[in-house]
């Protein structure tokens, strides 16, 4: 006896909400006294009108990706991770230091060791909240929102008294050296014979957060620790009769779900900057939150909600840069999603099982 | 028939409560079906019906707490609206619920005035609740400590502040939600001397039970109901507990399990002093000596709340404990809580006593469910991954030989009815062939004709040669399946019984704390 | 007299500086004293910052910028008692929906309204809360010691810093004293009582929302108009989530919410000192450790090292009728 059928639950429900937060979008946009139409129009062009827009769009939606993710798993867990910008933050240090100190002979090997480096930072800033939260009970929500502060600052000191060139006035570290600069979307769609923008800054990290999210795919839904992660987040109580271990498994998953937003530092650091600067994750740690509620926490409705919300963000830049929009509209609409498909779940959902359920009953009176 | 049961009455008097035509829907499931019911004042007036019947949901409607779909109200023959307790309340009607309403952290005095506070301010209304609860008490034998918190009162405590409440609030008809499950036959013989009372000054109540022998003992008046719909009200002394219970279920049924003699084996399940000291400091087990052998029961009776819960919990291996256990003479770790696994790994399998909230996850399907506490067993798994195939296949074919429907394993655990959820559990813990297997509450919230096939798994197991522990707060069920009974009273054991030896009267008095001679 | 003039200057600027925490702390003990989490305090808060310093720049009058951001606040408010009460969604998700949404709002309508890169104008006169001397406090002055104190640290403050602080024995008096009160507590304790006694769980809990919501809406407008001189982006800093942890902290009672939030703010108010600390403790600590140190102590005190709390029982919980 299901309310809706799946399909409703998984494409209708998001879509209307969607439509819900555009539509407030737009009155949001008219109220400041510019024209909606006129930036939709803007958006499109200026986010996917050519392969440079791709390439931004592509760019932010493989942060997205990685911090959509490490929201969905902890949310599998019933953890609310507000940490992912903290988390990215504290993972591009990780891949800084393993760029700029250690000597790679090539890219690829410094992709890989770099990744590690910036899971394990992530991971690690994730740890701290989740054993606070299991041992003792402190509300991960609010002990990980004061790890991003926390981080900030932690990022803050390091970059202006410890790895900022001399030289330099810039709160930021050194370039990295060449051997580490990762290949774009330019460089590998070439031999495809694609002619892909050269400037724009996706790159190969795109393929790792598609990869992040097979793994997120078979590790939720096909392994045993995968399992134990959404038992313990469906029911505590019945976890424990299981014989799941509620502590390690809060602490496995917030490990996971801190290193999976670590790892959106290779893109920005790595692909980007090509070195460390402050502010580094530009507030996708956040997105990923409505990412993942929009993908219902699923890894293939993160990719996709990602992408629209590339789409948004590289639209909202070409906004700012081009109509009196500033980029908080982005976190405005963020905002609006957030609520429709989180908080306000129940209100789009009525008028839908109301729907489905006379359907029904109209059907059973033939 | 109703209708034409009282109707020489009518005329004389208007009676108390009518209801006309109540129809009340959750979902897709109809809890009430166009029910009518009268009752006549001054008269303890019983419904009695299986779990799910929709006794609780009628009353509920009385009560303002659910809104009827359809269907009339008349109060001493007025019609009436009640749109919810409020109105209720102001009608004169008081309900005390089988899960109280109180605020535990909240003194008693407190308690009774909310809602019915006399103006903005507290202090008055509280001097003048301290007075008449003091009037109460000794018209009524309902004495409570006005100060005391909810927290730190017994169960049967509790319930007299529910009632203290509704007569504070001056109602002259009392429903009563299964009020004797939390109680020892002591309690509830002192319950039902302080509703005759209130019978006899006039009041009317309303007796919600599943208990047959409280309808004969106590009331002049029965409806019985069944499915959400009602199937007659007949007067008390003009009926038996073998046509009631036949009312209820719709068909003859056995009140007795056949039961073979039980032919012990090995000791299983050894316990020796075991304690369990709970967050708050409190000693929740004080120091239980048990054995169970092969091929018996061992029925754990009491009134819940007496460390049963408990006693399954440290057994069960998720809840910290002290004491020696063995199972198979293989000693067993009972100091932690996640030990769950060890516990199936020993042969120890769990029907735990909450399936909503222990034994199932709700939201799983269930296939998944099948294997919940399993899901490390190396023949489900494929390498790093689970086979779910295989899982699906094995569920489904569990599904059919516990005839568990409907026998789709795609279905998540909150789409079946309470007596296919357990089965679900029974399926996944009986199919272990596990040496022992611990079973809490079975039959719950279960309709009869599960009833009786989870009880018959049950018996088969023991034939088997398995040595099961049964907590029941049900003492017929406890009778009914044991080999052997041990009462738990304020976390001991009160006593051990064998079952052909002993009456409720006997155990009845071990639940209360009394100790008496052994046999 | 050096090392009094000090002792007053950090203690006037904790006093300065607890007051948002005060007043969000106590707008989070009504909401969630009544079953309802409320994580949005930080928006709450932000939101009015923004509507009373642009409000009050426009008009020229302070009490009506308040009046509009407490408005404001309200409006979140209204939205969090629809989400998390009406249509029972996942009420730490609606919190930081209004975090975010607040954040993004504020900057838009403040480009909109003043093109001054999302802040508002600086205030000036009327256009803030100036301070208040308490009668006396000029003759006094000289009196050794209490006349400092009485000068430099209880007087001079603006009026907002007193209605804070007399807040606190009122919402106990409200809390412990008055039918509301209980009410408002069984509501978060068990809202099935108060359903059953025939109170309206739902409109005792927008009440409670309705409520934190004012009282957010003053932390916010001194935010911008008592403590600074207008709006700037982002200017609440995390302040609703410390006073989150200090309404944990003080076990969700008005009386330690003073005290705790008294402690978060003297943190602050050394982090603004950090030569106050060279001088007398003799040693120099770095300016990113001093900001980060309330969020570090926020860290200590929800993990617990202070003590166990217990929150109201029915909280972060909808009420559903049980079937």
């Amino acid at each position: 006896m299901q309310k809706i059928p799946q399909w409703a639950d998984v494409v209708l429900v998001p879509l209307i909400s969607l439509l819900l937060a555009a539509i407030i979008s737009a009155l949001v946009i008219l109220a400041i006294g510019q024209d909606p139409v006129e930036a939709v129009k803007l958006m499109v062009i200026g986010a996917l009108g050519s392969t440079y827009g791709w390439g931004y769009t592509l760019y932010y939606t493989t942060n997205f990706i990685f911090t959509g993710l490490a929201v969905s798993v902890a949310f599998h867990a019933k953890l609310f991770n507000i940490g992912g910008e903290g988390q990215a933050m504290i993972g591009g240090l990780g891949v800084a230091i393993a760029a700029l100190y250690i000597p790679w002979p090539h890219w690829s090997i410094a992709l890989l060791a770099c990744t590690c480096f910036a899971a394990i930072f992530g991971a690690l800033w994730g740890y701290l909240p989740a054993i606070l939260q299991a041992k003792r009970g402190s509300h991960i929500v609010i002990t990980t929102i004061m790890f991003n502060f926390i981080a900030a600052g932690l990022l803050n000191y390091v970059l202006v008294n410890v790895m900022r060139p001399p030289t330099s006035m810039d709160p930021a570290t050194a370039s990295f050296p060449p051997a580490t600069h990762l290949p774009t979307l330019h460089d590998l769609l070439l031999p495809l014979g694609i002619n892909f923008s050269r400037t724009a800054p996706a790159n190969i990290t795109l393929l790792i957060a598609l990869l992040a999210a097979v793994f997120v795919w078979l590790l939720i839904w096909r392994t045993r620790l995968g399992y134990s992660i959404r038992s313990f987040g469906q029911s505590g109580s019945a976890a424990q009769y299981a014989g799941i271990n509620p502590v390690r498994i809060t602490i496995i998953t917030m490990l996971i779900s801190g290193g999976l937003a670590g790892m959106m530092s290779i893109n920005t650091t790595m692909g980007e900057a090509e070195r460390l600067i402050l502010n580094a994750p530009e507030g996708a740690g956040f997105i990923g939150i409505a990412v993942a509620l929009m993908g219902r926490s699923h890894p293939l409705g993160v990719v996709l909600a990602s992408l629209l919300f590339g789409f948004l963000y590289q639209g909202g830049a070409e906004l700012a840069m081009w109509m009196a929009i500033p980029r908080e509209l982005i976190v405005v609409i963020q905002a609006l999603v957030i609520l429709f498909t989180g908080a306000l779940d129940n209100m789009v959902r009525m008028p839908i099982e109301a729907f489905f359920a006379a359907l029904r009953k109209s059907g059973d009176a033939k | 028939m109703t209708i034409n049961d009282q109707k020489g009455r009518r005329e004389t008097v208007a009676p108390a409560i009518e209801l006309v035509g109540i129809s009340k829907a959750f979902g897709a499931v109809q809890a009430n079906k166009d029910i009518s019911i009268r009752v006549m004042p001054g008269t303890i007036h019983g419904i009695i019906g299986e779990n799910g019947a929709g006794k609780s949901t009628l009353m509920s409607i009385l009560y303002g707490y659910y809104k009827a779909d359809k269907g009339e109200i008349f109060i001493k023959g007025n019609q009436t609206t009640i749109p919810n307790s409020e109105a209720a309340i102001a009608a004169g009607i008081g309900m005390v619920f089988q899960h109280f309403k109180l605020v535990q952290n909240f003194t008693v005095l407190e308690n009774v005035i909310l809602g019915v506070e006399d103006g903005a301010m507290l202090r008055p209304s509280l001097t003048k609740a301290r007075k008449s609860l003091t009037e109460l008490a000794k018209e009524y034998e309902l004495s409570v400590d006005p100060d005391a918190k909810i927290e730190d009162l017994s169960v049967g405590h509790q319930q007299r502040v529910e009632i203290l409440k509704a007569l504070y609030r001056h109602a002259n008809v009392l429903i009563l939600d299964e009020p004797t499950g939390v109680l020892t036959p002591a309690e509830a013989n002192q319950l039902f001397r302080i509703l005759q009372r209130l019978r006899d000054e006039g009041k009317t109540i309303l007796l919600i039970t599943h208990k047959l022998r409280e309808i004969m003992d106590i009331t002049e008046t029965v409806s019985v109901m069944r499915r959400g719909e009602m199937v007659t009200t007949v007067t008390t002394s003009k009926t038996s507990p073998a046509e009631l219970a036949e009312l209820m279920v719709g068909r003859e049924v056995l009140l007795r399990v056949d039961k073979k003699p039980a032919k012990p084996g090995a000791k299983i399940l050894d316990v020796e002093n075991l304690r369990v000291v709970d967050e708050a400091g409190i000693e929740r087990l004080k120091g239980v000596n048990l054995h169970v052998c092969a091929g018996e029961i061992l029925g754990i009776a009491g009134v819940a709340g007496n460390g049963q819960s408990e006693l399954l919990a440290a057994l069960g291996g998720y809840q910290k404990a002290t004491g020696t256990v063995k199972i198979n003479n293989k000693l067993i770790d009972v100091g932690g809580a996640f030990q769950g696994q060890n516990r199936r790994a020993d042969g120890l399998s769990h029907v735990p006593e909450d399936r909503q909230h222990e034994g199932l996850i709700m939201e799983f399907t269930a296939w998944e469910n099948l294997v919940f506490g399993y899901h490390h067993d190396a023949d489900i798994q494929n390498g790093i991954f689970m086979n779910n195939a295989a899982i699906r296949d094995e569920a489904q074919a569990k599904m059919e030989r516990f005839d568990i429907r409907p026998p789709d394993p795609r279905l998540k655990a909150r789409n079946f009815s309470g007596g296919n959820q357990q089965k679900i559990v029974l399926a996944r813990e009986i199919e272990r062939d596990p040496e022992i297997l611990l079973v809490g509450q079975p039959t719950r919230g279960v309709d009869i004709g599960a009833i009786e096939f989870i009880h018959q798994q049950i018996m088969t197991l023991k034939d088997k040669g398995k040595a099961i522990l049964l907590v029941s707060v049900e003492l017929d069920e406890v009778l009914s399946l044991s080999d052997r009974i041990a009462v738990m009273f304020d976390g001991s054991i009160m006593g051990e019984r064998l079952a052909n030896k002993t009456n409720e009267k006997e155990l009845g008095l071990l639940m209360a704390g009394v100790k008496t001679g052994t046999n | 007299m050096d090392v009094l003039n000090d002792f007053i200057t950090v203690l006037n600027s904790t006093l300065r500086l607890s007051t948002p925490l005060l007043l969000a702390c106590l707008a989070g003990l009504f909401s969630e004293r009544a079953g309802i989490f409320d994580i949005g305090l930080e928006g709450k808060m932000l939101c009015a910052a923004f509507f009373s310093a642009a409000v009050a720049a426009i008009t020229g009058s302070v009490w009506i910028g308040m009046a509009a951001g407490i408005a404001s606040s309200l409006a979140l408010s209204a939205l969090h008692g629809v989400a998390s009460i009406t249509f029972r969604g996942n009420q730490l998700i609606s919190g930081v929906a209004i975090n975010f949404l607040a954040a993004g709002m504020t900057v838009l309508i403040a480009q909109s309204w003043f093109k001054q890169g999302g802040r508002t104008p600086s205030l000036k006169g009327n256009g803030r809360f100036n301070p208040v001397e308490l009668p006396v406090a000029e003759s006094l002055k000289d009196i050794p010691v209490f006349g400092p104190i009485y000068q430099g640290l209880i007087s001079g403050h603006t009026i907002l810093v007193y209605v804070a602080l007399l807040m606190v024995p009122l919402t106990w008096w409200i809390l412990y004293r008055t039918r509301f009160g209980l009410r408002l507590r069984a509501v978060g304790e068990a809202p099935e009582a108060v359903d059953t006694a025939g109170v309206s769980v739902i409109k005792l809990r927008f009440a409670a929302v309705g409520i934190c919501g004012v009282l957010c809406g003053i932390a916010g407008a001194y935010l911008s108009t008592g403590l600074q001189a207008g709006f700037v982006k982002d200017m609440t800093a995390g302040r609703g989530y410390i006073a989150l942890a200090a309404l944990i902290f003080a076990k969700w009672r008005p009386g330690y919410a003073l005290i705790s939030c008294l402690l978060f703010g003297f943190l602050q108010a050394i982090a603004l000192r950090p030569d106050l600390i060279e001088r007398y403790l003799s040693f120099k600590v770095q300016i990113q450790l001093l900001d980060v140190l309330p969020y570090i102590l926020t860290v200590i005190i929800l993990a617990g090292f202070v003590g166990k709390a217990t929150p109201p029982r029915a909280g972060g919980e909808p009420y559903v009728k049980e079937q």
